[in-house]
């Protein structure tokens, strides 16, 4: 077993047994599904307007939860100085652990937007198109997420300064990513595919080395 | 000078205003800070 | 190429050029508001826009100087990190807040001018106002970063790589609310433009708010170097 394999395996196998993982992040998308509706208002129409906008902004949010967990546990109780001790590079543990973000956050959050589409009574394009949004959009989240994670891991309460920090990073993933959708309800072809594609494909590559540079300032200090 | 701003002043007024707020505060707070460092500089090296 | 700039880490020289330049900066910014202000009052209304096109005199340049002082904290944020040039930390801390308070300028007199031309207090269609919100709140975050950091050296380090993925980002994110606007507007709402008459007072402003800038940035450098040495001082006691 390669330190890659082993160090992401560790990650998801910490990430159900600390954080209920998942659930936690598809509890919460569920409330906002919730929450919106009930704020304003049930006219199916306008719902399924809005509908992917919403469940993109919820979905961004929910995987920002567990954001702040992802160096900061292992910051706190050394085990980060043993990771970067290890044969894996800073580069490869940061790749690792933002893949075990999305597979343990963004993957079911992609998988658990249809049933919530349901909600805003989405047409089914508009759902393909939603979820296929969201497979290419949430590494990105992760991705992004990991960077503001590792420039915040030595900070004690980290968890309320990081969303400030990310949210204005992700406004292109939510207008693209919800663009997308809006393909689907005006049958004209805007480009949104490519971009969030594009978008998404830059920050996963470039994310690793800006994750460790930061990692690596936090370790030296 | 002509200041009469009808039917707009309202708006350009408030404009101005808020651009002499936040910019003069800025000033001020800036030229307070430095006033407060000199002070407290020179009683440091005078004794 | 950088020589020059190198010269000026040590605080001492930084000080005695600061020291030497800003009475001449603040003699000429007055002037240029001076100036400025008497041209753009003085002109007669605008034929689109009557009198808001005052309003431009104030909002245009805090928009442009919001840019442009992130850009100031981009390119000091590489210094420090990439040479550990000594004033290069102290240069991006001071000049936030200064960026932070052009936004918010920019935001305010946007929407003053927004309301009498569009009807309305926010227009997310004009993407640029939309791009200097995002902007605003990326400058809160870093000021809430370095805030939130104890150690001042990491403090340092960590905003400088904050503001460079963030400045890496800024061109990302207009493009896509320039696109998000086109999508759902059809078109771009007029933005302020400025007729030949209007241009000259604009360009006043347009230097006053430089140079405002550059001598709040000198002063406030000057203060934590300063601010240093009482630490220094207070240390050594």
């Amino acid at each position: 077993m390669t330190p890659f394999i082993a160090l992401l395996a560790r990650d998801l196998r910490l990430s159900v047994r600390e954080g209920g993982g998942a659930a936690l992040a598809l509890v919460f998308f569920a409330l906002v599904a919730t929450l919106v509706p009930l704020g304003v208002g049930s006219d199916l129409a306008l719902l399924a307007k809005v509908g992917s906008g919403v469940l993109w902004v919820g979905a961004a949010l929910a995987a920002l939860l567990s954001l702040d967990r992802l160096f900061q546990a292992d910051y706190e109780d050394g085990s980060l100085d043993l990771i970067a001790l290890s044969p894996l590079s800073l580069e490869g543990t940061a790749a690792a652990k933002i893949l075990a973000h999305w597979l343990s956050i963004g993957l079911p959050l992609t998988l658990f937007s249809p049933i919530l589409s349901v909600f805003f009574g989405l047409s089914a394009p508009a759902v393909m198109a939603l979820t296929l949004s969201l497979a290419i959009g949430t590494p990105a989240v992760s991705a992004m997420g990991a960077i503001l994670a590792s420039l915040t891991l030595s900070v004690r309460r980290g968890g309320l300064i990081l969303p400030l920090l990310v949210l204005p990073l992700l406004v292109p993933v939510v207008i693209f990513g919800a663009g997308m959708a809006v393909e689907v309800q005006t049958g004209l072809a805007n480009g949104a595919p490519r971009f969030l594609l594009a978008f998404s494909l830059a920050t996963t590559l470039l994310s690793p080395f800006v994750t460790a540079m930061a990692v690596r300032l936090n370790l030296a200090g | 000078m002509n200041f009469d701003m009808s039917p707009y002043g309202a708006f350009i007024w408030p404009a101005y205003g808020l651009t002499v707020i936040v910019l003069g505060g800025l000033t001020l707070w800036t030229i307070a800070r430095w006033r407060a460092v000199k002070a407290k500089l020179a009683s440091l090296e005078k004794p | 190429m950088f020589d020059w700039l190198f010269r000026y880490a040590n605080p001492a020289r930084f000080m005695g050029l600061s020291g030497k330049l800003l009475p001449w900066l603040s003699a000429a910014a007055l002037l240029a508001l001076a100036v400025g202000l008497y041209l753009g009052f003085s002109a007669p209304p605008d034929y689109q826009q009557g009198r808001t096109v005052l309003i431009l005199f104030v909002h245009v340049p805090a928009a442009i100087m919001a840019t442009l002082v992130y850009g100031c904290i981009a390119v000091a944020s590489l210094f420090s990190l990439v040479n550990r040039h000594l004033l290069a930390d102290v240069a991006a801390r001071t000049a936030a807040p200064l960026g932070a308070g052009f936004t918010f300028l920019a935001l305010t007199t946007g929407s003053l001018w927004g309301k009498p031309m569009w009807g309305a207090w926010w227009a997310w269609g004009d993407s640029r106002l939309t791009s200097t919100l995002v902007q605003f709140f990326l400058y809160l975050g870093y000021i809430a970063l370095w805030n939130a950091i104890e150690d001042e050296t990491r403090a340092a380090r960590v905003c400088a790589v904050l503001a460079l993925v963030g400045a890496v980002n800024i061109p990302i994110i207009k493009f896509s609310v320039d696109w998000w606007a086109t999508l759902h507007q059809g078109e771009s709402i007029v933005s302020g433009k400025l007729a030949g008459v209007f241009l000259t007072p604009f360009l006043f402003m347009m230097v006053f708010y430089m140079l405002l800038f550059a001598c709040l940035w000198l002063v406030r450098i000057r203060t934590v170097i300063l601010e240093r040495r009482v630490r220094a001082l207070m240390g050594a006691a």
